[in-house]
C-alpha cells in the first residue's frame, strides 16, 4: 500500500494522528505527492466509506477585524465539550511581494495541546486565483472521513461564502454591529446567502441588537426565512455559542447532505481542473456549463481526483 | 532670571530595580542597598507573580524568583519588607495585572506592623495598556484590566492618599522600538484612557487630586539632548490635558512627575564596559533640565545585556546617580535651557508630531480599542531601526563599528560577570507555597474569595474584597484565579499580523527571497517555520522581528505569541507541519524550559531542527547545544538577515536540499 493509502485507511479507521501528515501530504507539489493525494482521497472517497464521510464540514467567513478566530476558539471548546472531535483549516491572506505569511489565527484558538480530538491547522492563501486552494479543499474532503467535524476558515466578504461553500455543508457568515458592507451586500446580491448568519460582539448590546434586527429584516425581504441570524459573545462570560452550535446542526439536519457534497465535489474537480489547464481547457470541454453536465453523468461515489481524470480523459477525446 | 539658584536643590529620589530568588534573600538586598545610600525602594517581582501564578503552577516553571522576587502571599510581602519602616519608605512595584493584589498585600503588611495605611507611599506601576503592546505581562482581558486600574485610583485617592496608584509608562514603548514622537503619543493616549474610565468611578471634585497623583514611568535613551526636549514636551501636553480635558485648575496638580529607568534596548553584549557610559549620558537626558527633571531614577546595570546584574554591577549604578548628584553642580542652577533655541524647535517639532499621532489613536476610539494599531506600528518602527542598524545607518559603537576590542577584565571571572539563580531556590517556593495553604485558615480563605468573585462579578469597587483576601491569608494564584473565572482569559495581538509588509529594496533581502523559494520547491512545500515564546517572558520584541522577518522573505511563519507551555509548543510544531522551530527567550529560565521543548517535540515525533535566541550567557550555549539545539543566538547577533540566512541553510541540510549553484 502507498504511503497515500495508507494515510487514508488510518483516516478511515477514525486515526485521528495521521492528520498532520495529511495536511503535508495535499501541501506538497509536484507529480509523486499528487499521486500519493490522489491515493489518499480514494481511499475516503464515498465509494470506498460506503456513503458520505461523518463530518459535518462547516465554513467560516467573514470580514477581518470580525471576530471569527475567537469565536472559532468558543466553537471548538463547546464542540469538545459534547464529546466531537474537531479538525480546524484556517486559511490566512498571505503577504503577496514575498509569497510569505504570518499565519497568526490559531493564537486565537485556546486548546488543550493534550488533546488529541483537535486539530488545528494554518494555510496560506498564496498563489490561488479564486476559489480555496486545492490543498485546503482536499484535507477537507480528507479529514471529514475521521473528525466529527471540520471547519473551514476564510477571510472576506463578497466572495469567500461562495469559495467556502464548494467544500463545506454549512456556510456561517461572521459580521461585527455596524459592519453595513454585508447588509448591503446581501440586498445587492453580491454575496451569497449564507446558511447561517452571525453578529458578533453582542456584549455591545443594543448596536448588536440593532444590528441582528437589520440582516433579520433583510433577510425577510428577499424571501430567507430559513436563515438563522444568531448574536454571540466571546467575550467572558460567552454567550450564544450553544444556540449558534444549536443552529448550525439544525441547518445540517435539514440538509440533503448526499447532494451538497456530491455537487462539492463536482464544483471541487471543476475548479481543480480550472487550475490546471485554464481557459483553454475548459474550453476544450465545451465550456464550463458542458463540463459540470458531463460531471452529472459520473460515478457518485467517485471522488476528486477520479473527477478530475475523467474530465481530463473527456477534454483529450475531445 | 537669577542664574543660580538660592539654595540647590534636593536630589531626586535614587532607586535600584532589585529582586531576586526569595523574599528574605531580597530584603537583605535591600537593606544593603539603603545602607549604600539608596533613597527609596523599587521592587522587582518575578514572571509568576507579575502574571498572577503560584510558584507550583505549569505556568512558573524555571520562572521562579529569577527576574524578580517570588511574592505569592502576605508571609511573603512581610519576609520582603522585614525591618523597613514603610512609614518613612517610598516603595515602587514594578507590577501590573496584579497590582491591586500586591498594594492589598503592602497594606495588611503595615497594618499588621501597626502602621496607618494613610502613611504609605510609594507606587504602582499599573500600566495594563503598555503590557498589551510591549511587555506581556497581563492577565486578564482589556475591559476588566481598566476597570482594575480605575478601581485602585478611585480607592487610594481617599484611603491611601500618598500613593500613586498608576505610572503611565512609556518606558516599555522604547524598549519595543517607540521613536519619541510615538512614546509621548501612546503614552498620553494612555493617560486619556485610564483618567476617562476613573472619571466613571469618582466625583468631579476629586478629579483634581487624582490627576495630580498620576505620574509617568519613561525612558531615556543615548540621543540625550532630543530625549530631554521630549520630557520638555510631555509636560506641555500633560498641563494641557489637565486643564482642557479633566478641568484641573490647581498647578499643584498639572505638574508632570515622572521616574525614569534609562534605556536598556541600546545597552551591547559586546564590549559591555561602553554601557557605563551609555547609562551616564541617559542619566543627563533626565537631569539636565530643571523643568522637566525626573523625580526618582533607576539605572540599569552594565552588563543586563548578559544577565542578571550582581549587587556590586547595581552599586556601580546607584554611585553614577550619587557622583552626578552629590559631586557636580548640576542642582544649583535653574533651569539651562530655558531661551534656548534649539530645545524650543525640538519640543515644537516633537509636539506636533504627537498631537498627530494622538489623533489617530482618538480615530481608533483611544489607547483600547487602538492597541493593535500602536503595536502593529512599534513593530514597524523597531523594524526600521533593526535595519539601520544592520545597514550601518545607526552606528553602535562595539556593535556595527570599531569592533575590534582587547578582552574584557570584567567578564573574567568564574561567574561571567553576571548573577546566577540558584535552580534549587524553586523548589523550595513550591514547598514554601504548600506549606502556607497547609497552615491558614482555609475557611476564612474560601470565604473572602467567595466574596471577591462576586464583587468581579458585579460593579463594586475590587479593593476591599482584595484587601481581606490578602489579610485571610489567599495566594497571589488563587486572586487572580478568581478574577481569570470573572473575566476570562486574554491573549493580547501579537502585532506581527498588522505589520505591514518588508521594503523590497535590499539586494541581501531579494537573494534571501529566491534561495527560500529554491528550498521550498525542493521542499514539495513552502518553507515554514514556529517562532515560539516559551514560559512567562512577555519581551516578545526579538520574537516578533524574526517573524516578521522571515515573512519578508518568504516563510510562512506560525507565531502564536508569549507565554506559551513545551506542550503547546510541540502540538503546534506538530500540527502545522513546520521545517524548523525558532524559540526566544529573555528571562534567564532557557536552562530548564528549552531542553524540555526540545525533549517535547521529539516525544510528539518532531524532528524539526530547533534554534534560540534571547540573553543566553556564553556558559549556557555549549549546554542547550548538547540539549539537541542546532544555533543559538545572543544580543550580538544583530543582523537578522544572516540569522536567516543560517536557518534556511539549516532546513535545506536536514533535509537534504542542496547548496545552490
Amino acid at each position: 500500500m502507498s504511503g497515500g493509502a495508507q494515510l487514508g485507511a488510518r483516516l478511515r479507521d477514525g486515526d485521528l494522528t495521521a492528520a498532520p501528515a495529511v495536511l503535508n501530504l495535499v501541501e506538497t507539489g509536484g507529480p509523486a505527492a499528487r499521486e500519493e493525494a490522489a491515493a489518499l482521497l480514494r481511499e475516503v472517497s464515498p465509494g470506498a466509506l460506503g456513503g458520505e464521510a461523518r463530518a459535518h464540514v462547516v465554513g467560516v467567513t467573514g470580514p477581518p477585524g470580525a471576530g471569527k478566530s475567537t469565536l472559532l476558539g468558543e466553537l471548538v471548546r463547546t464542540w469538545r465539550a459534547g464529546g466531537r472531535s474537531v479538525a480546524v483549516l484556517a486559511v490566512d491572506p498571505s503577504s503577496k511581494r514575498s509569497g510569505g505569511a504570518l499565519l497568526g489565527d490559531r493564537a486565537r484558538i485556546p486548546f488543550d495541546p493534550d488533546d488529541g480530538r483537535v486539530f488545528i491547522r494554518s494555510t496560506a492563501a498564496a498563489g490561488r486565483l479564486g476559489g480555496l486552494a486545492p490543498a485546503t479543499r482536499a484535507a477537507a474532503h480528507a479529514l471529514a472521513a475521521a473528525f466529527d467535524v471540520v471547519v473551514v476558515e476564510t477571510v472576506g466578504v463578497g466572495q469567500s461564502e461562495t469559495e467556502v461553500a464548494e467544500v463545506a455543508d454549512t456556510v456561517a457568515v461572521i459580521v461585527q454591529p455596524g459592519s453595513g458592507d454585508v447588509l448591503q451586500f446581501l440586498k445587492a446580491g453580491i454575496m451569497e446567502i449564507p446558511d447561517v448568519l452571525v453578529v458578533t460582539k453582542a456584549d455591545l448590546g443594543d448596536v448588536a441588537l440593532r444590528a441582528r434586527r437589520d440582516l433579520n429584516a433583510a433577510l425577510r425581504s428577499l424571501g430567507e426565512n430559513d436563515v438563522a441570524v444568531v448574536a454571540v459573545s466571546s467575550i467572558a462570560p460567552a454567550s450564544g455559542i450553544d444556540e449558534l452550535v444549536a443552529a448550525l446542526d439544525a441547518h445540517r439536519e435539514r440538509l440533503d447532505v448526499t447532494a451538497r457534497r456530491l455537487a462539492a465535489r463536482r464544483a471541487s474537480a471543476l475548479a481543480d481542473f480550472a487550475a490546471e489547464h485554464g481557459e483553454r481547457g475548459l474550453r476544450a470541454l465545451g465550456g464550463r456549463r458542458a463540463a459540470l453536465r458531463a460531471l452529472d453523468d459520473a460515478d457518485p461515489g467517485a471522488d476528486v481526483p477520479a473527477l478530475v481524470d475523467a474530465l481530463q480523459s473527456r477534454a483529450e477525446a475531445r | 532670571m537669577e542664574h543660580r539658584l538660592p539654595e540647590p536643590d534636593r536630589p531626586w529620589m535614587m532607586r535600584t530595580y532589585a529582586g531576586h530568588s526569595t523574599a528574605k534573600k531580597s530584603n537583605e538586598l535591600y537593606r544593603s542597598n539603603l545602607g549604600k545610600g539608596q533613597t527609596g525602594l523599587s521592587i522587582a517581582f518575578d514572571l509568576p507573580t507579575q502574571t498572577g501564578y503560584d510558584p507550583d503552577h505549569e505556568l512558573a516553571r524555571g520562572e521562579v524568583g529569577k527576574v524578580g522576587v517570588p511574592v505569592a502571599h502576605k508571609g511573603d510581602m512581610h519576609a520582603l519588607l522585614d525591618g523597613i519602616p514603610l512609614d518613612e519608605m517610598n516603595t515602587s512595584m514594578t507590577i501590573n495585572a496584579t497590582a491591586a493584589w500586591m498594594l492589598a498585600l503592602y497594606i495588611v503588611v503595615a497594618e499588621e506592623n501597626g502602621l496607618d495605611p494613610a502613611a504609605l507611599q510609594g507606587t504602582t506601576q499599573n500600566d495594563i495598556i503598555k503590557e498589551f503592546l510591549a511587555r506581556g505581562t497581563y492577565a486578564f482581558p482589556p475591559g476588566p484590566s481598566m476597570r482594575l486600574i480605575a478601581d485602585m485610583v478611585a480607592y487610594t485617592v481617599e484611603g491611601v492618599p500618598r500613593w500613586n496608584p498608576i505610572n503611565i509608562c512609556s518606558y516599555h514603548l522604547q524598549e519595543a522600538g517607540a521613536t519619541p514622537v510615538q512614546e509621548i503619543a501612546y503614552a498620553m493616549a494612555n493617560a486619556i484612557a485610564v483618567l476617562d474610565a476613573v472619571r466613571e468611578r469618582v466625583p468631579q471634585e476629586l478629579m483634581g487630586r487624582v490627576f495630580g497623583r498620576i505620574s509617568f514611568f519613561v525612558n531615556a535613551g543615548v540621543r540625550f539632548v532630543e530625549e530631554h526636549a521630549k520630557l520638555r514636551a510631555m509636560a506641555v501636553l500633560w498641563e494641557e490635558l489637565g486643564r482642557e480635558r479633566y478641568d484641573v485648575r490647581d498647578d499643584k496638580h498639572l505638574l508632570f512627575r515622572y521616574g525614569v529607568q534609562v534605556n536598556s534596548l541600546g545597552l551591547t553584549e559586546s564590549q559591555p564596559e561602553n554601557n557605563v557610559q551609555r547609562i551616564v549620558l541617559e542619566a543627563l537626558a533626565v537631569t539636565l533640565g530643571r523643568n522637566a527633571r525626573a523625580r526618582a531614577i533607576q539605572l540599569p546595570a552594565w552588563n543586563e545585556a548578559l544577565g542578571l546584574p550582581r549587587p556590586w554591577d547595581q552599586q556601580w549604578s546607584l554611585r553614577i546617580q550619587q557622583v552626578l548628584a552629590y559631586e557636580t553642580d548640576l542642582l544649583e542652577y535653574p533651569d539651562l535651557f530655558e531661551g534656548s533655541k534649539v530645545m524650543d524647535g525640538l519640543v515644537a517639532e516633537l509636539l506636533e508630531g504627537a498631537r498627530a499621532e494622538m489623533a489617530i489613536v482618538e480615530e481608533h476610539g483611544g489607547a483600547v480599542g487602538a492597541v493593535d494599531y500602536m503595536k502593529g506600528s512599534l513593530v514597524d518602527s523597531h523594524r526600521a531601526r533593526i535595519r539601520r542598524i544592520e545597514a550601518g545607518e545607526q552606528v553602535i559603537v562595539g556593535v556595527n563599528r570599531y569592533t575590534e576590542t582587547e578582552p574584557s577584565p570584567l567578564v573574567e571571572g568564574a561567574d561571567g560577570g553576571i548573577l546566577t539563580v540558584d535552580p534549587a531556590g524553586e523548589a523550595q517556593q513550591r514547598e514554601a507555597v504548600e506549606r502556607w495553604r497547609a497552615s491558614r485558615d482555609q475557611e476564612a480563605v474560601d470565604r473572602a474569595l467567595a466574596a471577591l468573585r462576586e464583587v468581579a462579578a458585579g460593579d463594586g469597587n475590587i479593593m476591599e474584597a482584595t484587601i481581606a483576601a490578602a489579610r485571610a491569608g489567599a495566594t497571589t494564584g488563587e486572586w487572580s484565579g478568581a478574577l481569570r473565572e470573572a473575566f476570562g482569559e486574554f491573549r493580547a495581538p501579537t502585532g506581527v499580523g498588522e505589520a505591514a509588509a518588508g521594503p523590497a529594496d535590499s539586494e541581501a533581502l531579494e537573494a534571501l527571497r529566491e534561495e527560500v523559494d529554491r528550498v521550498s520547491e525542493a521542499l514539495g512545500r513552502r518553507l515554514k517555520i514556529l517562532v515560539g515564546k516559551p514560559g512567562l517572558d512577555g519581551h516578545s520584541n526579538g520574537a516578533e522581528q524574526i517573524a516578521v522577518r522571515a515573512r519578508d522573505i518568504g516563510m510562512d511563519v506560525v507565531y502564536e505569541g508569549i507565554r506559551l507551555t513545551p506542550s503547546q509548543i510541540a502540538a503546534s510544531a506538530l500540527q502545522e507541519g513546520v521545517h524548523v522551530v525558532g524559540l526566544s527567550i529573555l528571562s534567564g529560565s532557557h536552562r530548564e524550559l528549552i531542553p524540555t521543548v526540545v525533549q517535547t517535540l521529539r516525544d510528539r515525533g518532531v524532528d524539526a531542527p530547533v534554534v534560540v535566541g534571547g540573553i543566553i550567557p556564553e556558559a549556557d550555549v555549549e549546554p542547550l547545544r548538547a540539549a539537541g539545539v542546532a544555533a543559538v543566538y545572543t544580543p550580538k547577533d544583530f543582523d537578522l538577515t544572516r540569522i536567516m540566512r543560517d536557518i534556511v541553510a539549516l532546513v535545506a541540510a536536514r533535509n537534504g536540499v542542496g547548496a545552490s549553484a
